[in-house]
């Protein structure tokens, strides 16, 4: 048998609650900790305990860790999707269970590895009964640990990890680890083909999640004030904040600089938000879907009245209340105009943890210079599963506070002056900040027609007027925004548009695009809206442009399409909306579903495995791209 | 809030008060309300109280939420930043605003469709956090810039042009902030400006939240000579709890010796100042919040006005305070230096991420 080495899933089904998310890190944390690229996802109900819950990892030598769709060794610890789970395993695979259950197992293409973890459990009398079965799991973290050569000094430092070093419980799972692997040791027979073996890919790296990394970069941008309301699966977010601030933000007088509330629902968690940050001070609420809905109204009124604050969107499916632990990238249109009138909004694109963590801070400092909602939307994946990353990096500029006049300024200014006065050009005014005790300082703020001296006003000449300039506002916006990444080949077929956390997936449909067919890509990775100069050139260059996420309607598709009329034709949506993270198999499937080669040199040069895939599709589309070449 | 005792200097014209500013420094704009409104008349008892209190007009925050009341923070104070937010709504800006400058008092206008129907839930919930500010909902029954609706707090059985006869029970603001441990609350009528800006006064001297429920005629839309919420009902029933003067922390406290004992109580509030309360009903007692609910329960059954200081406790630490914040200088003057931590504490982060 062929050894596969550092490059296979694991998939544990488990039941919600049962504690095996322990388990489970330490399994994804002891392999990353041998340096080799990995990843994990949660796939679990909404539920607090008892209904059936998936962990999936992948290991792979070349740095492609997407979710894989196909599982390679399944470890079934629940009786209600037993049966799913070992018709889950490809062939070839292996299955681990635990043999307290009693079900027929008919198949003959896997290695079947039967763990009589609770027998062995009690034999430890040390372990008092009300811990066996969260200790119970740290069975099958061992016994896959001797059969795959997981290191078990690494098990022991990510044990430690997430015990904060606390002796007593690090010693009763690492022991339950040691007789899960002893069992292994002497009752099985390796006949499954998974291997690892240690690397040196990850040692530069940090593993967190991306809620986490978000709280920890808003603390770096200086945070003063958030409010917000609990839901999945936003919560950690703000959960993080309220845990790191005391540590980070630390003063010798024991004064705090910052106050985090948790409001009584979305609304006031947001109005808060716009009230801290009217009156000068950092702030930000954090969300998902049904939440950013009740948001809507006072996000109207801070893009009218021109408030600074931060909303992250940790997106999971709707409509309504949806699949609330599913992931998403489908309140995109939702929030690119949120809000009743003409309104347009300011939207960062994280991709990657050390983004969360960079647009943590620079979502303040574009929030202030704009005066205007800043929504940045991440998602369930990115935000609640754990991430290989970059270190998260200083930020490389001073914090920038935007267009603030204090005291001397408006005594400089013989207080002449409007909150809404259009002084440079850009669209974007001078405001004050109460406290300020000069008395010209004071203005009103109001989400009715104003003037430029925020006087009210029902003039229509006056309404257009300022309605004009935010628009002006929203095109210097495109000054400040984050850049794309772009990741350019040479005789690339084809561009790729996409954004968020399905770089992972795309990068290695990259691959398999090129290795299968032959079909090289060129791929754009936005990372904000408004769409800068970079994504116009993009557009430019490229004859076909596959806009890939994960939502039903193809909603970063639309938009590109009422932004980029005049290239509607370039565009292809790929998009799917399972809940479940992007795999690099749905991405490559649908690009091939919607690639239509643009010459027929081409289509005979691609390579014959695609060929017969692609062919039937090919004809039609390929007649219509000569005409379109005729028409230019 | 300037507290210091210093007089005015020789010569200084006699309308200045101890802050340096003319009653002119502490008025708005012209109303654009009916004229009559009940709210115009707490406008003006806004101006005197703030005046005469000598508060700087930039120390004072104006928020409301949307309706005829929550025009009226444009009507005055002229040199204090204000917000006028959402329906409802007022209470979350006001509670994020006051964050970042804890110093400053809140003088916050709402109306009963405001606070009582769209607005319940905030209003709740900013009681029981005792947001530093004077929280004045002018009451009147009645939506009045939609021409004419029942609002939460009309009572069973008014009449009105459109809408008929009123089926349902009133919300009682006071009682609702007292159950949602508000730490001041108070009830007046527009009809009795004496009496509105000496509880004015009273709030604005209250640590935390001070609700003060002003029953404000609407002239337009529910003026009838029945009404609970009319000039006309409202002059022949009030039932004053009690006379009430407000004392400044600088003055003496000249009790009347001819009162008789239970005649008279004195409450201190946190800054200094006292309100004494004369006449007493029943000897009625304000930090008593038993008897409280139990007036204002007694006084809904009965249909009476019942006005003065219901509850105060003097002493609840307001929401602010409970967070143990920088106090040497306001959050919003905080700069990079304090806001962001240095590279180091960046490593180290970095190093715990596993």
């Amino acid at each position: 048998m062929q050894k596969k080495i550092n490059d296979f899933s694991i998939t544990v089904g488990t039941k919600n609650g049962s504690g095996s998310s322990t388990a489970n890190n330490t399994i994804l944390r002891a392999i990353f900790k041998m340096g080799i690229p990995v990843s994990g996802k949660n796939l679990f109900p909404s539920n607090i305990q008892g209904l059936p819950t998936w962990y999936t990892i992948r290991v792979n030598k070349d740095g492609f860790i997407a979710r894989q769709e196909s599982n390679d060794i399944v470890i079934a610890i629940n009786p209600d999707s037993f049966a799913k789970d070992l018709a889950s395993v490809s062939a070839g695979g292996a299955f681990f269970y635990a043999d307290d259950i009693k079900f027929g197992i008919n198949r003959t293409d896997i290695a079947i590895y039967p763990l009589p973890i609770k027998s062995l459990v009690r034999a430890d009398t040390s372990i008092p009964s009300d811990f066996r079965d969260l200790v119970g799991n740290m069975i099958y973290v061992g016994a896959l640990a001797y059969m795959i050569n997981m290191d078990l000094e690494t098990i022991h430092t990510a044990l430690s990890f997430h015990f904060k070093g606390k002796q007593k419980p690090i010693d009763m799972n690492f022991n339950m680890v040691k007789v899960g692997a002893d069992y292994a040791k002497n009752n099985f027979e390796k006949k499954d083909p998974f291997y690892l073996e240690p690397m040196d890919a990850t040692k530069d790296l940090i593993m967190t999640d991306g809620n986490t990394a978000a709280a920890i970069g808003s603390i770096f941008g200086g945070i003063q004030f958030a409010a917000w309301y609990p839901i999945t699966p936003a919560s950690s977010l703000a959960e993080a904040v309220i845990d790191y601030l005391p540590m980070l933000r630390k003063r010798e007088d024991g004064k705090k600089t910052y106050a985090v509330i948790q409001a009584e629902d979305e609304l006031a968690a947001l109005g808060m938000a716009i009230g801290a940050g009217w009156a000068g001070l950092r702030a930000m609420t954090s969300s998902s879907g049904p939440g950013i809905s009740l948001m809507t109204e006072f996000a109207g009124l801070a893009y009218y009245a021109e408030v600074p604050v931060v909303i992250w969107d940790i997106q999971r499916i709707g409509p309504s209340t949806g699949l609330p632990t599913r992931t998403s990238q489908a309140d995109l249109t939702f929030v690119y105009s949120i809000g009743h009138g003409d309104t347009q909004t300011i939207i960062l694109l994280p991709g990657t943890l050390d983004e969360c963590f960079e647009f943590g801070w620079k979502s303040f400092d574009i929030a202030e210079r704009l005066q205007t909602p800043v929504f940045v939307l991440s998602d369930l994946d990115i935000g609640m599963n754990q991430w290989m990353s970059k270190p998260f990096q200083y930020p490389d500029v001073p914090m920038d506070r935007g267009k603030v006049l204090w005291e001397k300024d408006l005594e400089e200014l013989k207080g002449n002056w409007g909150r809404y006065l259009d002084k440079d050009g850009d669209g974007i005014p001078y405001r004050t900040i109460p406290g300020n005790k000069h008395p010209t300082s004071a203005y009103f703020t109001r989400g009715t027609g104003h003037d430029e001296y925020a006087r009210y006003t029902e003039d229509s000449d006056v309404y257009i007027r300022n309605m004009e300039r935010l628009k002006k506002k929203f095109e210097s916006a495109k000054n400040f925004m984050p850049k794309p990444v772009l990741r350019e080949v040479k005789g690339a077929d084809i561009g790729i548009l996409a954004f968020g956390s399905t770089e992972n997936a795309i990068l290695e449909a990259q691959h398999l695009l090129d290795k299968e067919n032959g079909t090289k890509s060129d791929f754009l990775r936005l990372r904000a809206l408004p769409f800068t100069d970079e994504v116009t050139k993009f557009i430019e260059t490229h004859e076909q442009i596959m806009v890939v996420e994960q939502n039903r309607d193809g909603q970063m598709y639309k938009i590109l399409l009422a932004e980029y009329p005049q290239f509607a034709m370039k565009f292809k949506s790929v998009a799917f909306h399972d809940g479940l993270p992007a795999s690099a198999t749905w991405v490559r499937d649908g690009i091939l579903e919607k690639y239509s080669a643009s010459s027929e040199q081409k289509a005979v040069s691609a390579k014959k495995k695609a060929s017969v895939k692609k062919n039937a599709k090919v004809a039609k589309p390929s007649s219509k791209s000569k005409k379109e070449a005729k028409k230019k | 809030m300037v507290t210091e005792t210093t007089l005015p200097m020789a010569g200084t014209p006699s309308n200045l008060n101890r802050a340096g500013l003319a009653k002119n420094d502490y008025r708005g704009n012209p109303t654009t309300l009916c004229q009559g409104c009940g709210h115009n008349s707490i406008s003006n008892q806004i101006i005197t109280a703030l005046y005469e209190m000598d508060i700087v007009p930039e120390d004072v925050l104006k928020f409301s939420g949307i309706g005829c009341s929550s025009k009226s923070p444009t009507y005055f104070l002229n040199r204090t930043f204000g917000f006028n937010s959402l329906h409802g709504r007022m209470p979350s800006i006001a509670t994020g605003a006051l964050f970042a400058t804890p110093n400053m008092r809140g003088i916050a206008v709402s109306g009963d469709g405001d606070t009582a129907s769209i607005g319940m839930g905030q209003f709740k919930h900013v009681m029981r956090r005792n947001v530093n500010m004077v929280y004045i909902i002018e009451n009147n029954g009645v939506y009045g810039l939609t021409k004419g609706q029942f609002s939460a707090t009309a009572e069973k059985g008014l009449q009105l042009k459109k809408q008929g006869e009123n089926p349902y029970m009133p919300v009682d603001i006071c009682m609702e902030a007292i159950i949602s441990n508000a730490s001041f609350v108070a009830r007046s009528f527009a009809g009795n400006p004496k009496q509105v800006k000496e509880l004015l006064k009273a709030a604005l001297s209250h640590k935390g939240i001070a609700v003060l429920d002003i029953i404000s005629p609407c002239v337009t839309f529910n003026d009838g000579a029945t009404a609970y919420h009319s000039y006309a009902w409202g002059k022949e029933h009030e039932q004053p709890l009690h006379e009430i003067s407000y004392i400044p922390p600088r003055n003496e406290i000249m009790l009347e010796r001819e009162m008789e004992a239970g005649e008279i109580r004195e409450v201190a509030l946190h800054d200094g100042s006292h309100v004494i309360l004369k006449n007493l009903e029943h000897g009625y007692d304000p930090t008593n919040k038993e008897e409280a609910l139990r007036i204002s329960n007694e006084a809904a059954q009965n249909n009476w006005l019942l006005t003065g200081l219901i509850y105060v406790n003097p002493e609840k630490p307001t929401l602010t305070e409970t967070y143990n914040l920088l106090d040497t200088i306001p959050l919003n003057r905080l700069t990079e230096a304090d806001l962001r931590p240095d590279k180091a504490v960046l490593e180290k982060v970095n190093s715990l991420m596993f």
